[in-house]
């Protein structure tokens, strides 16, 4: 049976990774003058250059629908973009955006959108340099989809990348895990729950400067697609280390645990699109959490987890009634089950 | 066999309803149980009202936790 | 006790509480193994969800039947149900659990990406809102699930639904399929672990006769950590006591009768025949048919399609009937994770992310794949 891509390719978890990993990656040269490549599969690349190093990454934006509570396709694009630069330890200077509209979009809503980027960006203080945009006839294309590159600047030797992790290391999330998901899954149809529940989307940079102001920064990832878990398999896997969680300290809105067991789906499974996950040195851990707590976007901030030796790759989860079981890297995305 | 949840009934318009399950509202057939009014708990399953929710507990478990709070206040 | 109503739902995941009952489990537990069985998917989330195998001692071991839809599901109905997603004027509305379930003709994902218009819903209500909305197409619920789901599909049938709205049905039947297995012959199971939710339906009476005829034990178990923790507690009680009944642990929900509105309704829509399990073979009134009446919202007559049969639905080596019958381990089968694997399921219990091969392949070999 002839091969085709399936939604499951695109949803951050083991069906996308084979993909890249066996597929795209190989075709091409990695990295231009050392530092992280494309093989990295970092939520960055960079660019050594004297005594500072450029980071780079590249997003592409769909979201159904495009305008849900919380935020718009605009504010995914820029926030996604900037939150990449962020856990890279990088602050974050430009962004180019290229926009593919369907013909027949309308041009009201298309400024709703151009707003919202504006006003994401201006938070951070970053410019959008540079742009493209394309028209392709109607039904060629869902109404909008939106390609981002952002440019971000750090000191020689201070970036932080998804595969620091030491043995002794704590790992905080920033915030409360699975709004973004549960909130889009609401209003998707089929499923129509009414809620309160809103998209975690934002800029989170100043909640990452302010972690690194404190230091001890070993690892950072962007939980986005595939959620908590693909995000600590990443950083377990790539540094070599088991990663024990404690299901208890792990903040999850109420609204957002009942959703989750209405459609017998894991939180922690879901994206996220408003926070980071930092691995720390364990006698910086409080002081950090402390400063993240102070931020905008890191009030709901909690330790959930240390960093140990044996069993590298492996990520264990102890149940909030006692038990350990492996947290796995998701399928594909989470579809609603009534089994 | 089947994932159901429990959900409190807030609002009944002949046979559907407004249930919360904790903070987020669905409406749901209450076709398949019968004399259940607002404030009573039921169990939803694929949208619908499959049981209503009775306030006990399996005598094991009552006798557990009973053990368990004399330990603590001991 | 003071726990106010629904405040005590915290009570059944209490980790003190939980520590407790694993004790108590610990001392009865005294021989020197116990092999139980539950037949639900969703007992086996809760297992694996909460670790309950690493607090339970390690004589006493709960291993996964046929019990999900997903694993049991025969593939001619999945190629039938892709069959008909590809039809220009239907739109097919399923459950997320069918989602994924390979068929010699893929899954219904992969017929999704090939163009198939299937759509995810969380109730049959919602296929019927779809319905409403899309005159202009027939919409064909793939109405999967056991004596919890069948019903919903009754009272919407019995509610008429518009015209341009029908049901591809395969709802099975718990109790038979348990008579089934035990009458197999050997079979090393210690008790079973009934699902909760099928007993609101059909209520804990409509298991009385298997205790009695093959003298084991069976309770009646809710869904939260703590419930399956003191159903595993009662049976060991019984097998300590020399009792072989059907007892309820989730009286919250369950009561003797079950709910007999919804059984009235299910009487009245469908009849009772033998059907065919994947991995198990054809097992007797085990299955539900659409009555005549309720012919022109049968999907599977309303659109001629072929329900052709692969011929045998095990691969050849496969092991899976002797794991859900205890006597094997995904271990002992030649095909578990070197042909059979997550990413490429053969057998049911491989298919179903809460099959028992996909829980131990899950834990023991996740990291080496």
């Amino acid at each position: 049976m002839e091969k085709t891509i399936e939604l499951s390719h695109g949803a951050g978890g083991t069906l996308m990774e084979l993909l890249i990993r066996q597929i795209i990656v190989p075709k091409f040269k990695k990295r231009a003058v050392g530092g992280l490549g494309l093989d990295d599969l970092d939520d960055g690349a960079t660019i050594p250059l004297d005594n500072y190093e450029i980071v780079v990454t590249a997003d592409g934006h769909t979201v159904d629908p495009l305008f849900f509570p919380g935020g718009d396709i605009g504010t995914l694009a820029v926030s996604g973009t900037i939150n990449d630069l962020a856990v890279m330890g990088a602050k974050p200077i430009a962004i180019t955006t290229a926009l593919i509209v369907e013909e027949g979009f309308s041009i009201n809503d298309l400024e709703k959108i151009l707003n919202s980027m504006a006003k994401v960006a201006e938070e951070v203080n970053v410019a959008v340099i540079a742009g493209d945009t394309k028209v392709m006839p109607r039904n060629h294309i869902d109404k909008l989809v939106i390609a981002t590159s952002g440019i971000g600047l750090a000191k020689r030797g201070q970036v932080i990348s998804d595969a620091g992790l030491k043995p002794g290391d704590k790992i905080i999330v920033t915030g409360t895990l699975g709004d973004h998901g549960i909130a889009l899954l609401a209003v998707r149809e089929g499923l129509d729950f009414e809620t309160e529940l809103k998209s975690d989307v934002a800029p989170i940079w100043e909640t990452i400067e302010a972690a690194l102001n404190v230091g001890g920064i070993t690892a950072m990832k962007d939980p986005t697609r595939g959620g908590l878990a693909s995000a600590l398999n990443d950083l377990a896997e790539k540094s070599k280390v088991s990663i024990w969680i404690d299901e208890e300290s792990i903040p999850v809105k109420e609204e957002v645990r009942a959703a989750a067991e209405m459609l017998g789906i894991d939180p922690l499974e879901v994206t996220n699109e408003g926070k980071a996950v930092i691995g720390v040195n364990a006698e910086y851990a409080e002081e950090v959490l402390e400063a993240i707590r102070k931020t905008k976007y890191g009030k709901d901030a909690q330790i959930i987890g240390e960093v140990k030796k044996e069993k590298p790759g492996y990520v264990f989860l102890k149940t909030i009634v006692g038990g350990v079981r492996v947290l796995e890297k998701p399928y594909g995305e989470p579809i609603p089950r009534v089994c | 066999m089947c994932l159901a949840v429990p959900a409190k009934i807030l609002e009944i318009k002949g046979d559907k309803g407004i249930v919360d399950f904790g903070g987020i509202r669905r409406e749901v057939s209450l076709s398949l149980i019968d004399n259940i009014k607002v404030g009573d708990y039921v169990l939803i399953h694929v949208g619908f009202a499959i049981q209503k929710l009775e306030r006990k507990e399996a005598e094991e478990i009552l006798k557990l936790w009973r053990e368990v709070s004399e330990a603590i206040n001991t | 006790m003071n726990m106010e109503f629904p405040k005590n739902f915290a009570l059944y995941r209490d980790r003190k509480l939980a520590e407790k009952v694993a004790e108590k489990i610990k001392k009865i537990a005294d021989r020197e193994h116990f092999k139980f069985m539950h037949v639900c998917g969703t007992h086996e989330d809760t297992i694996s969800r909460f670790g309950l195998r690493s607090i339970l001692p390690e004589n006493v071991k709960v291993i996964a039947g046929p019990g999900c839809p997903v694993c049991v599901t025969p593939p001619e109905v999945i190629s039938a149900a892709i069959e008909l997603s590809k039809l220009d004027n239907v739109i097919l509305t399923t459950y997320g659990d069918m989602a994924h379930v390979p068929s010699p003709r893929g899954s219904l994902v992969q017929a999704r990406a090939k163009g198939g218009d299937v759509h995810i819903v969380y109730s049959i209500m919602d296929a019927v809102k779809l319905a409403n909305k899309r005159k202009d197409k027939q919409i064909v619920h793939f109405a999967i699930g056991f004596e919890t789901t069948a019903p919903s599909t009754a009272a919407t049938l019995l509610n008429n639904p518009p015209e341009n709205f029908s049901v591809l049905t395969y709802h099975l039947l718990i109790p038979p399929a348990i008579d089934f297995l035990l009458s197999l012959g050997e079979v090393k199971l210690d008790g079973f672990i009934l699902p909760g939710h099928v007993s609101t339906i059909i209520g804990s009476n409509a298991y009385k006769y298997i205790s009695e005829k093959w003298h084991i034990p069976q309770v009646v178990t809710g869904f939260e950590p703590l419930d399956v923790l003191v159903g595993i507690y009662m049976l060991l009680k019984q097998i300590r006591e020399g009792r072989t009944e059907v007892e309820n642990e989730y009286v919250r929900a369950v009561r003797p009768e079950g709910n007999v509105k919804a059984k009235e309704m299910m009487k009245r829509v469908f009849d009772v025949v033998d059907a065919r399990w994947r991995g198990i073979g054809t097992i007797p009134c085990s299955g539900f048919k659409l009555k005549k009446e309720f012919e022109n919202f049968d999907a599977s007559k309303k659109f001629e399609i072929t329900f052709e049969e692969f011929k045998q639905d095990l691969h050849p080596g496969c092991k899976c009937g002797e794991i859900l019958r205890g006597l094997a381990q995904p271990e002992d089968c030649p095909l578990f994770a070197k042909v059979c694997t997550p990413l490429h399921p053969i057998g049911p219990c491989m298919v179903s992310r809460e099959g028992t091969c996909a829980i131990i392949y899950k834990y023991s070999r996740s990291k080496n794949k």
